[in-house]
């Protein structure tokens, strides 16, 4: 043997200590280290097969590493241990691809169960239609008549460090998904442009939403309270800002908060006929706009060109209402900018485009009428 | 032959890979240049392809001289048939994925459309379709019109192939000269018909999953035919040149065997995409 | 052996830039191979480096969310296609031939052609930054129909992934044919090196699944340009497809990744066991039936799409499968290690770290492949983790192993061994800090490819991000001994490690020109 033995073994436990240090520092702060707390049946029953899943393979890593270790150690060069020369052991061979056979056959059964009872959406006590748009969420209650969107309600500032983090940075939406505990509510899933994924881990449910198709999945919470989640499939740029949040809230009070939406959107259809103002109209489209398109468009309407467009002196946002309009409500395909009409009210439109159309340095003094928008729908 | 790893051939250090290289940055560069509207994407693309074309007749030139003095005998030219015979494995494969495609949207996509009471209300799952959005009326190909000649005529081809392999093993060049000449003949026969079938056609790649599936497989097959046509062109010039002997015309059996692959893939073509 | 040398005129090959360019060699491309892979790690190593400052902290600091994206994007795809393939090939194209006493490998031209292909697409890759929109970002996967969206550089990335293809393909068959037809009177295929084994599975692996890959991304290019509806419903496509051939290649992929991995342990071990492999056949069996069984399972990938349950419960029994003949591996190395003699030099150590760290990997591949619990975990940082585990303490220390391992071999020097265990303990430890920590963080819900993040994952994040800085700055010390033991260093001898066995240590250090003019009796 030519090679040096190294002189001792002190870089790499000197390497330990060093980095183990920061480790010890950080000891106060918060390390979540397993699933979240379920609050439905398959949720549990996720968590009760991960811990199982979990401890069989630590038994197998100890009964496998156990040998190997005590092999490190005994059989060593250094200790002069000669090597034994033995190999191939047919018996031996059987039995190690026999047992881990039969423990996935373990495993495999109480799995198939759980699949088959995720997978069962039959009998809902009520449908919600969840679509997935770049980047909120849409859901409409089949059925019902009520449909919104629900947007991120972290603020931008916060996102660029201009303002303090809230307690739920990033979980936290404008309009939850409402559902009442202890019924089965039947999930389906779609997407209006990429595949999006709609995941809340209490509720043990993770489906993608995919432009086209549909797919469904079921939830049955027990106990009434507020569930978070992301949506989890790369989407483009805003990935990260789409949550998702659940309030589950007894039947009763979910039955009054229901018909409390169905008021608004009364209400909501009889402010459309009105007429508004220029300056009304900018002070809301100012807060659409900052829910919709400040993400692709930014706060100054300078954009991120190319793909993003500037809308500061913007041809067509300075140019014909009609061309403007169409391309908010339309959107423009084959671009990231999507159609808007089926996602807000006629007022939102009107008032976004007013108030891009006299915003920094577009001064057109054009105040778009909800009912211009309504034309377009017929 | 003498201890065959002490001759196995290894080639000198060559430039041709070097400008193959260079003509696929090219022609990649101008494709790119063509995809973003850019007017001179063309021309760079005519740039690459020629560099490419300078590098396959270089380089398959000197493939034929080193076959022409004997170093690609034994075992390189056990090589040589291992090697085409993963190649066009490889090539299987790729239609594979074309053909996945098809399988997937007839078995699973289009049924599950139908099936959507929701999202695409009254649309009938059937084959052929363009899909429930594009509500698009076209008439689709028929089978036993052009594309069962088109079958007849590559089958055909696959026989004076073979016929003329018999005719250079037994020495008997006319043979092999007419059954080449027949084979590149039936092969230009072939696209002559898919390009009018193409130029005839009621509907477009455009035209949904029907469209897509239709024109990129048989497109695939009818470059992979142009490429197969060109290189017996090639292999009856060859012969006609006095290259190949009865006992070693390894180039004749590798385009031979790259012609049968391209008659397997029609037929199931002829199956899947015309006839059921 | 005149007819060689007279023929094809080797001693004066040309010299500088153009040997390179021109080399037949089956050494200068490997070593070619090797340093682009190293060249590409770095490049995609740097990207990771961005990511994980991103992360650092909640909030946005240092990229945006779109170059954010990009760097996601481009580090895993750069990494797997940049550094990892063209390493094992580049292992490949050196030991193959001196393994099983060849002459070269059957086609030196084409094999120079499979190599300078690589550059070509590298170039469309790191130039696809600075074109307008900038870099892919997409994911590696490219799932369309974000994909479609995307602007000029989405196309090159799908050309580039075309050229790879190519290459790949082309040094796969090229290594198919070298093991079948050129292997030394007497080497039958079950004497055969393990390593020569799993690289002739992993070949057959490559050619079947590239060209699927190849066609798949054409389809995504007529989506994108010319109009086609493979992936779009309005037209009767279907975003899943993509997603099922895509898978289709992608599974395979994976184990192309880590087979020659598995070789190269299965050769170190044995070394510095100073003992016979425990069960060569079951090995060379297990090899077989992992390759198998990669190309009957690739929708685990696709749980959370919405299969069927008969579709979902066949994935999963056929992927939990996998860990039988996984299982069979690990089992035989420490079966080899049992009783043997050993010692623990740099190469060895990256082994047996391998043998526990993937074997971790195993596992959490076992949990994602029980559909409830991956239903959960599918696009967080746990499959994050899994993948890096096998990827990174799989793949990636396996190839630097092997470096450690052959490197006397092929400069004549010994490396610096005292800087190698620096290295290796350094990159152990520091991986482990890195990505044992994002299990936690998928299980507690942070989905991947997001740059921002949730208040209670902030500590972890931090740990991690520190973890990943300190493993990037490790392997500039790889650098350094690897540029150390090329330009000089104690003379390596032919056989510096007495354990070894296999056929290129009876070659010169560093072996000739031509590996055997004169091909080896194999008793």
């Amino acid at each position: 043997m030519r090679l040096r033995k190294p002189r001792t073994i002190r870089p790499p436990s000197l390497l330990a200590i060093v980095l183990l240090l920061p480790l010890a520092a950080l000891a106060d702060f918060q390390f979540p280290l397993n699933l979240q707390k379920p609050v439905t049946i398959v949720g549990r029953e996720i968590y009760d097969l991960n811990t199982v899943i979990n401890w069989i393979c630590a038994g197998i890593f100890v009964v496998v590493f156990i040998p190997m270790f005590y092999a490190l150690w005994h059989h060593r060069k250094s200790l002069g241990h000669q090597p034994h020369h033995f190999h191939e052991n047919s018996k031996l061979e059987t039995l190690w691809t026999i047992v881990p056979f039969l423990v996935l056959i373990g495993i495999a059964i109480p799995t198939t169960a759980v699949v088959v009872d995720m997978k069962d959406t039959s009998k809902p006590d009520m449908t919600v239609k969840v679509t997935g748009r770049q980047w909120k969420w849409e859901y409409e209650y089949l059925g019902q008549e009520v449909k919104y969107i629900s947007t991120l309600a972290t603020s931008r500032d916060q996102v660029n460090n201009k303002a303090p983090k809230s307690e739920h940075y990033l979980l936290e939406v404008d309009k939850p998904l409402v559902v009442p505990t202890g019924q089965k509510v039947r999930l389906v899933f779609t997407s209006a442009d990429v595949i999006h994924a709609w995941w809340v881990p209490a509720l043990g449910v993770k489906q993608d939403a995919i432009p086209g198709f549909l797919r469904d999945a079921w939830i049955k919470v027990d106990e009434p309270g507020t569930y978070r989640g992301q949506c989890a499939e790369l989407c483009g740029v805003d990935h990260g800002y789409m949550p998702i949040v659940v309030e589950a809230v007894p039947p009763a009070k979910f039955a009054a908060w229901m018909d409390q939406q169905k008021t608004q959107l009364a209400e909501a259809k009889a402010a459309a006929s009105k007429e508004y103002a220029l300056a009304e109209l900018v002070a809301m489209g100012e807060k659409v706009y900052k829910t919709n398109c400040v993400s692709c468009h930014q706060a100054n309407g300078q954009g991120l060109p190319p793909a993003f467009p500037p809308l500061d002196n913007s041809k067509v946002v300075t140019g014909a209402i009609e061309g403007h309009l169409s391309t908010v409500f339309h959107g423009r395909p084959g671009t990231a900018m999507q159609a808007f009409g089926p996602q807000l009210s006629d007022l939102d439109i009107a008032a976004v485009v007013t108030y891009e159309r006299n915003s920094w340095h577009n001064k057109t003094g054009n105040a778009v009428q909800p009912r211009e928008v309504a034309a377009l729908r017929k | 032959m003498a201890d065959h790893a002490q001759t196995y051939y290894v080639p000198p250090p060559s430039h041709w890979p070097l400008v193959g290289s260079l003509g696929i940055l090219t022609l990649a560069s101008g494709f790119i240049l063509l995809l973003a509207k850019v007017a001179a994407g063309p021309y760079v693309m005519g740039v690459g392809a020629l560099i490419l074309i300078y590098m396959l007749v270089g380089w398959f030139g000197s493939v034929i001289r080193e076959d022409r003095a004997g170093k690609l005998e034994g075992q390189v030219d056990t090589s040589y048939r291992w090697g085409m015979m993963w190649f066009i494995f490889s090539e299987v494969m790729f239609f594979g994925g074309f053909f996945g495609a098809l399988f997937y949207a007839r078995v699973f996509t289009v049924p599950d459309l139908g099936a959507d009471e929701l999202l695409w209300p009254g649309f009938v799952a059937q084959w052929p379709t363009a899909g429930p959005g594009l509500k698009e009326q076209f008439t689709p190909m028929h089978a036993w019109g052009i594309p069962a000649l088109n079958t007849l005529i590559l089958l055909t081809s696959g026989a004076t192939v073979t016929w003329a392999h018999w005719g250079l093993k037994r020495g008997r060049r006319d043979q092999a000269k007419l059954g080449l000449i027949l084979t590149v003949a039936l092969g230009f026969t072939f696209l002559c018909l898919q390009a009018y079938e193409y130029l005839e056609a009621a509907f477009t790649l455009k035209t949904g999953i029907y469209g897509a599936t239709f024109y990129m497989l048989t497109g695939f097959h009818g470059l992979h035919v142009t490429l197969g046509a060109i290189m017996l062109t090639v292999i009856t010039f060859r012969v006609f040149a006095g290259h190949f002997t009865p006992e070693s015309h390894f180039g004749f059996e590798a385009v031979s065997w790259y012609w049968h692959f391209v008659d397997v893939v029609w037929l199931v073509l002829f199956v899947f995409v015309y006839w059921l | 052996m005149e007819a060689v040398l007279h023929d094809s005129h080797h001693e004066d090959h040309p010299t500088g830039l153009m040997r390179w360019f021109t080399t037949t060699n089956h050494k200068d491309i490997g070593s070619l191979y090797l340093w682009f892979s190293l060249l590409m790690f770095f490049f995609a190593g740097t990207l990771a480096m961005l990511i994980r400052a991103e992360l650092f902290q909640p909030g946005i600091q240092i990229v945006q969310p779109q170059i954010f994206n990009q760097l996601t994007s481009m580090h895993g795809l750069i990494m797997i296609f940049g550094a990892i393939m063209p390493a094992l090939v580049g292992f490949a194209n050196w030991q193959i031939p001196l393994m099983i006493g060849a002459p070269d490998m059957a086609f030196p031209r084409m094999n120079n052609w499979s190599f300078w292909l690589l550059p070509v697409a590298a170039i469309l890759l790191s130039t696809s930054f600075f074109v307008p929109g900038g870099a892919m970002a997409g994911g590696w996967t490219m799932y369309p129909p974000l994909y479609i969206q995307g602007g000029i550089s989405y196309d090159m990335t799908i050309l580039a992934v075309h050229i790879m293809g190519l290459s790949s393909i082309m040094g796969a068959i090229n290594i198919i044919v070298t093991v079948l037809n050129l292997r030394a009177p007497g080497m039958t295929l079950m004497k055969m090196p393990l390593f020569v084994w799993t690289w002739l599975i992993t070949a057959f692996l490559l050619v079947a699944v590239m060209p699927v890959l190849a066609s798949v991304v054409t389809m995504l290019l007529t989506d994108r340009h010319f109009g086609t509806h493979f992936f779009n419903a309005a037209g009767g496509g279907d975003p899943i497809m993509y997603q099922h051939i895509f898978w289709t290649f992608g599974h395979p992929e994976v184990y192309i990744m880590i087979l020659p991995a598995f070789g190269i342990i299965s050769t170190i071990i044995p070394t510095f066991a100073r003992k016979k492999l425990f069960g060569y056949t079951s090995m060379v069996y297990a090899v077989a039936a992992i390759a198998g069984l990669s190309f009957m399972v690739w929708a685990h990938h696709m749980f959370t799409t919405g299969m069927p349950v008969a579709g979902q419960l066949y994935f999963m029994y056929a992927t939990m499968l996998i860990s039988v003949p996984t299982g069979v591996k690990v089992f035989n190395w420490v079966a080899t290690l049992w009783k043997g003699s050993i010692s623990f030099e740099t190469p060895m150590l990256f082994a047996l770290a391998f043998v526990c760290l993937f074997t971790i990997g195993g596992f959490s591949g076992l949990v994602v492949s029980i559909v409830p619990v991956d239903i959960q975990l599918q696009d967080t940082y746990y499959v994050v983790a899994h993948f890096h585990y096998v990827l990174f303490s799989g793949s990636a220390m396996a190839i630097m192993g092997g470096i450690y391992y052959w490197l006397p071999k092929w400069t004549g020097h010994m490396y610096d061994e005292t800087l190698g265990r620096i290295h290796f303990w350094l990159t152990a430890i520091a991986f482990n800090v890195t990505f044992f920590p994002m299990h936690f963080l998928g299980l507690a819900g942070m989905p991947r490819r997001i740059p921002d993040y949730a208040l209670q994952f902030a500590d972890f994040n931090r740990l991690v991000s520190l973890g990943s800085f300190v493993l990037g700055a490790s392997q500039l010390i790889f650098l350094y001994v690897v540029v150390k033991c090329i330009r000089g260093g104690a003379k390596a001898g032919d056989r510096p490690w007495e354990g070894a066995e296999t056929l290129e240590w009876s070659l010169s250090s560093p072996p000739p020109y031509h590996s055997f003019t004169v091909a080896p009796e194999v008793k």
